[in-house]
């Protein structure tokens, strides 16, 4: 059976496990648990190949410099993870028509167990996820990030703005009171403006001229299902886009034309 | 960026790329320290914070504060710094438009290969600008609040129409002071000013007929409140007889 060399992670030599003697070797249970682990990845790897993908995507090198900055970007990816977990549970309660919308909301925040904890988290996850989207493209931009080669991963970051700006906006509805709606309908009034397409565009969202129950079912729809796919794939072609050309080095480092020069330092 | 600048900024790149550390375990480990600490800010707000639910949404009623969330603010604000109605749609759709097709080019308009902010001026300074705006005209909107109170006293030339058309007077004023109608208009010291005009003198602009048709059909982004004059005639006719008494005083 063909054994699966994993490569060994790169820990400071302090951590580093020392090797065993071959006279204390002796097979523990423990060693059998780890061959059969072994054994049992080697086998799924056989057939899927993911080996590969996997050592491309974590024992790749990011440059000398990466500092607090770069975790900007992934920070947004786990408060949109946040949104989607959240979302889910809310979906479990949420009845998206307008008679009862307002009521399953009610009864998610006082009476489902932790109702009003996973909503809040939903309701203040969003506004973190937009705050960490905005510092995290004033990073890309500051740095000059967006520049060749990363020229198409600006493009896909801006699609992802905007498409985060409408998750907010479609879900601002969803609890069907007062301010919500009142918003809601300003708002589809303002896109209604535009030139030549704005009409057809605040059509669309009320599902007809008049803004009626109709239109909470399209918010939820688009909210939950068509944006969040569309902002998945997109998140999934952007960090494809990051591990093949590696992030930036900050724009104050220079490479050293003689690396041998500074091996002393560090 | 013309051929050996991108031939040589790849090499420098492969040279600093190579003196840095493995993605595993380095980057992952900041990574997961800042991904504890986001979703640690988010349960600590939720906690604090809690989520509120307001009354049941009605289209009938006009009690309502037409606010949407915090980081729109800015847009909504952009309507009240352009006010002429011709310029509207190009502060609704025009300028976020123009924005969003700016920023999705940038790419390809700034292709110089420099990148240190410091010695990138205009696009540092564009920056700087947009964020200082942006920052701005939040602060605006979460200023303006919406007043939902009316000070004013019952003006002479209705008086002068009796008790009864005092009273209709005092009651539309309740109908505006409640809906709503000053986180956008302004009438003699109450309100926010802008984006739609000041109301202090519509008596003297528009007949009561054509002031009851705005309400119902109104141009955006102002809401329709034809909701209001089927469910409550008697509230809507307060309302446009107050509106109609709003006139220039001597
Ligand atoms: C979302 C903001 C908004 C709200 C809320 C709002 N309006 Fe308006 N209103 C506007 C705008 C913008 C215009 C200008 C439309 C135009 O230029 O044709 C306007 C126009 C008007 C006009 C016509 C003014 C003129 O000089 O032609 C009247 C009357 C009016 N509003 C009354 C009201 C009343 C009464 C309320 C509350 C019941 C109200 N509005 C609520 C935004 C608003
Ligand atoms: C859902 C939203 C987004 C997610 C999850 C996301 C995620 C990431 C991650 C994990 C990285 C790796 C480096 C880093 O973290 O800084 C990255 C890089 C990058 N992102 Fe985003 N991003 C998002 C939105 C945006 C936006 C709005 C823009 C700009 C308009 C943008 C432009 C870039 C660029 C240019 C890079 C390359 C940076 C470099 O190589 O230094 N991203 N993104």
């Amino acid at each position: 059976m063909p054994k699966l060399k994993l490569p060994a992670p790169p820990i400071p030599p302090a951590l580093k496990p020392t090797p065993r003697r071959p006279h204390e070797h002796q097979h523990t249970a423990a060693d059998h648990a780890k061959e059969a682990g072994i054994g049992a990845i080697g086998w799924v790897d056989e057939r899927l190949g993911a080996s590969g993908f996997g050592r491309w995507l974590l024992f790749r090198k990011v440059p000398k410099g990466t500092n607090w900055f770069y975790t900007l970007g992934s920070a947004t990816m786990f408060a949109f993870l946040n949104q989607a977990i959240t979302g889910v549970f809310l979906a479990m309660y949420y009845d998206p028509n307008a008679i009862n919308a307002y009521e399953s909301v009610r009864y998610i925040s006082n009476e489902a167990f932790l109702g009003e904890f996973v909503r809040g988290m939903h309701k203040w996850g969003s506004s973190v996820m937009v705050i960490l989207i905005f510092l995290h493209m004033a990073r890309t931009f500051f740095f000059g990030a967006y520049k060749y080669p990363r020229e198409l991963n600006w493009v896909i970051g801006v699609a992802l703005l905007i498409l985060t700006m409408a998750m907010s906006f479609t879900g601002y509805l969803l609890p069907f009171d007062q301010r919500s709606y009142w918003a809601t309908v300003v708002g589809v009034n303002i896109n209604g403006t535009g030139p030549l397409v704005g009409p057809y565009l605040s059509d669309f969202l009320r599902g007809g001229p008049d803004f009626e129950a109709i239109t909470l079912s399209r918010f939820y729809a688009i909210h939950m299902m068509m944006i969040p796919g569309a902002i998945a794939a997109l998140i999934g072609a952007h960090l494809y886009l990051v591990t093949k050309h590696g992030t930036t080095a900050p724009p104050w480092y220079k490479a050293e034309t003689d690396p041998e020069l500074r091996t002393e330092k560090e | 960026m013309n051929h050996r600048q991108k031939e040589q900024y790849l090499r420098d790149y492969s040279v600093l790329k190579n003196q840095g550390k493995p993605f595993w375990p380095y980057a992952v480990a900041k990574d997961g320290a800042m991904a504890i600490v986001v979703v640690a800010a988010i349960m600590l707000m939720s906690l604090i914070l809690g989520a509120e639910l307001g009354p049941k949404a009605d289209g009938t009623t006009t009690t309502y504060v037409p606010r949407p969330e915090w980081y729109f603010f800015f847009l909504f604000e952009l309507l009240r710094v352009i006010k002429p109605p011709y310029l509207v749609p190009l502060a609704t759709i025009g300028i976020p438009t123009i924005c969003m097709i700016l920023l999705f080019l940038l790419p390809f308009y700034d292709r110089g290969p420099e990148r240190r902010p410091e010695r990138r001026p205009i696009a540092t300074t564009a920056g700087v600008f947009t964020i200082v705006a942006m920052g701005y005209l939040t602060y605006l909107g979460a200023a303006a609040g919406s007043p939902n109170e009316i000070d004013m006293n019952v003006p002479a030339s209705v008086k002068a129409q009796g008790v009864q058309a005092a009273r209709q007077f005092e009651a539309g004023k309740q109908v505006v002071a409640q809906s709503g109608c000053l986180a956008c208009h302004k009438i003699g010291e109450n309100g926010n000013d802008g984006p739609g005009p000041h109301l202090t003198e519509i008596g003297d602009r528009l007949p009561r007929d054509a002031i009851a048709q705005t309400l119902v059909n109104p141009t955006a982004p102002m809401p329709s409140y034809a909701g209001l004059k089927e469910s409550d005639p008697q509230r809507f006719e307060n309302l446009t007889a107050f509106l109609s008494e709003l006139k220039t005083q001597d």
